[in-house]
């Protein structure tokens, strides 16, 4: 990927919004929530993928960053994917000292099982993607570093 | 004036084709003015030559014949097939565009740079696989295709890990023409081919353009035709090759176009040579040619257990990382470099291609697009396993030697060609069998007849690298004409907002950007989500566009 910070940002916000609702939607019912209402359950998933787009912002600065570093300013696709540690640690840190506003019954409602399927589902088809049929879609996307506006 | 470009004399290829425009040798005259032919001759009448704006009449009163087309795409190589194949997914059908060329199809001199540079079908060319001419959207990359096409999955573990475990997956020639010659097909590009040599393109009063193409003698009652458009759009490739000066001179002097070649005319001669007797090889310049060109040797001195001896001279020796145009090292613009070459995945560092360096570049004027050309320029090549593997067994077993330096002059001794190079150790005489340059430096773009004419007539400009002068939409400034406007992409606009002009995605990028704004103009239908992925759809189905 050939991001620029603006593009990055957007991306994050509009994209995994778009792609990760669609998935956060489908999977939610299948998740081992622990009996929890459906309206319970589609609370908490979409809270957390509003953190992870969030809390993505700040992270997107520091791969910028990083980015810097790279002669080619590239962000290599192993690079998106192997994020998806760093980003999930931080978002299950934040869950279990419930730190996510509006989490229904707190984070004990949430399982880790939940959680790593969840975010797990929702990174890697996001991360699928951005590295494939999004150009079929969007043919401006990937010349101008990631921004949808 | 002859149409056709002046060759080197002697010049051994026979099947170099035309668009390849070899520098005129020093010693010839001086450019003889062109004489106007008569009134009604059916060729460029003095009227015609000396007026900058054409009208109507002056072309009746030449008696050349005038077609109308909408759109006209000069060159018909890579660069017109990628535009012509946005515009037509852009819903332009194909009775509105005409491609003047001489080439028959569009990797014609692609496929020739490629073979003789040593890159035949079967080996990979140095490009992303995700840029693929034949297919605007990039997706299916080259890589999921090959992986599918041939059961190939490592290639998919290739594209995850690059470029740290593995280096950058690069497609195989062959595969990149065929699907070129599919997608030929799909858009109808040959229903929109006029063979024949543009001689030159004016601007017309009243609006739009004249191009006068020079048909293969003896097609058409007339030496000349006209097409009347009103958008042209120029894609005329390098506007010339160049030998370095010692070795052009001692061609000429010697009349000996065997010994020393260029890497981008035939020299299989030399490695033929190479497999009867011992020869030494020196090779001149640090980039993809002479990588490809020094593994051919090394490969070949392997499979036939042959005793080559490679004297490699580098102008600038990179040993070790660097930031280019730059005294010392800044931790942001580091370029790795060893033995000489400087390395780097792709012609240009990656993000020109849509990523930073092309944010950059957009906002920078002048002196400054200048400077941030030069800190990411420098001959290079890509670091690739296998070669660095076969030139660290070269230097070790004393096969292959590296050296800094520059040739001042050459002579003769013994059979062998000797050059005395100026290194940073002193003079040193190198002798060697045949010398192949590889450094392939462009000529101006006055070199080539129709961008001299444009400079000339049309209020075309210069961009700060000396190439031409376009807007961010690639469109040629200073040259609208009414309603009517030039594009120009490729090669001959490398210096402007865009950096990475002379590629396949470079070439698509361009292609967007013209498309965009031909839409604006009313030209096509901008292509948005839907149409995009219609459009895809029948790409997919290899379905009319």
């Amino acid at each position: 990927m050939l991001p620029t910070l603006g593009g990055r940002i957007q991306t994050r916000i509009i994209l995994l919004a778009i792609v990760g609702g669609i998935v956060t939607a489908i999977i939610t019912p299948f998740l081992p929530l622990q009996g929890a209402p459906l309206s319970v359950a589609y609370k908490t998933t979409f809270l957390i993928l509003a953190a992870v787009i969030v809390v993505g912002i700040v992270w997107e600065f520091i791969y910028h960053f990083i980015m810097q570093w790279r002669w080619e300013k590239d962000w290599p696709t192993f690079f998106g994917l192997a994020t998806l540690i760093n980003e999930g640690v931080v978002i299950w840190l934040l869950l279990h000292f419930n730190l996510i506003p509006g989490i229904p019954g707190g984070s004990q409602n949430v399982p880790t099982s939940a959680f790593v399927i969840d975010f797990l589902a929702v990174w890697i088809v996001f991360w699928l993607w951005v590295n494939g049929p999004m150009r079929v879609f969007n043919i401006r996307w990937r010349f101008f570093g990631g921004r949808l506006v | 004036m002859s149409d056709r470009p002046t060759e080197l004399p002697g010049s051994i290829d026979p099947s170099m084709p035309g668009t390849i425009i070899r520098e005129r040798p020093r010693a010839a005259a001086g450019p003889v003015a062109e004489q106007g032919a008569a009134p009604g001759s059916g060729d460029l009448t003095e009227e015609l030559l000396k007026s900058d704006q054409w009208t109507d009449d002056m072309l009746a009163r030449a008696g050349i014949p005038v077609g109308d087309v909408s759109l006209v795409s000069i060159g018909g190589g890579i660069g017109s097939f990628v535009t012509v194949d946005y515009l037509r997914v852009a819903g332009a059908s194909t009775d509105r565009i005409k491609v003047l060329s001489n080439l028959d199809f569009p990797w014609q001199t692609y496929e020739y740079l490629t073979r003789v540079s040593q890159i035949p079908r079967s080996a990979r060319i140095r490009s992303d696989s995700a840029s693929r001419p034949d297919n605007l959207w990039g997706f299916p990359s080259y890589a999921l295709t090959e992986a599918w096409q041939e059961k190939n999955w490592r290639e998919l573990w290739h594209v995850f890990a690059e470029p740290m475990w593995a280096d950058f997956y690069t497609p195989k020639a062959g595969r990149v023409f065929q699907g070129m010659e599919r997608e030929s097909k799909r858009i109808g590009w040959d229903q929109m081919l006029v063979k024949g040599q543009v001689r030159m393109v004016r601007k017309r009063q009243g609006g739009g353009y004249f191009i006068i193409l020079t048909p293969k003698a003896g097609a058409t009652p007339t030496k000349r035709v006209a097409y009347r458009a009103e958008y042209v759009h120029l894609a005329v490739g390098y506007p010339g090759l160049r030998y370095l000066k010692e070795l052009q001179d001692f061609r000429t002097e010697h009349q000996d176009f065997y010994h020393v070649v260029s890497a981008y005319e035939e020299h299989e001669h030399i490695y033929e040579a190479a497999r009867t007797k011992p020869i030494t090889v020196m090779l001149r310049g640090g980039g993809i040619v002479a990588s490809r060109v020094l593994q051919r040797l090394m490969d070949d001195r392997e499979t036939y257990h042959l005793q080559t001896q490679i004297v490699h001279l580098f102008r600038t020796f990179i040993d070790g990382p660097h930031s280019p145009a730059e005294q010392k090292i800044r931790p942001w613009s580091k370029r790795p470099g060893s033995n000489g070459f400087a390395y780097q995945g792709f012609n240009y560092p990656k993000s020109v291609w849509g990523g930073q360096l092309k944010a950059e570049m957009r906002r920078l004027e002048g002196e400054q697009r200048l400077t941030k050309y030069k800190q990411m320029g420098g001959t290079n090549t890509p670091w690739r396993r296998n070669w660095q593997a076969a030139m660290a067994k070269g230097r070790r077993e004393g096969w292959y030697r590296i050296l800094q330096g520059t040739v001042d002059d050459m002579k003769l001794a013994d059979g062998k060609i000797v050059s005395m190079a100026k290194t940073q150790n002193g003079p040193l005489e190198l002798a060697a069998d045949y010398i192949i340059d590889c450094t392939g430096l462009e000529a101006d773009i006055t070199e080539h007849r129709v961008l001299k004419d444009l400079l000339d007539h049309s209020g075309v400009g210069r961009n700060p690298y000396g190439r031409l002068d376009v807007e961010r939409t690639f469109m040629l400034r200073g040259t609208q004409s009414g309603p009517g406007v030039m594009y120009a992409s490729g090669a001959t606009t490398l210096g402007g907002y865009f950096p990475g002009v002379d590629t396949f995605l470079g070439l698509q990028v361009a292609a967007q950007e013209i498309c965009d704004d031909l839409a604006r103009r009313g030209f096509c239908h901008k292509i948005g989500t839907f149409r995009s992925f219609s459009q895809w759809m029948k790409w997919a189905r290899n379905k009319q566009p």
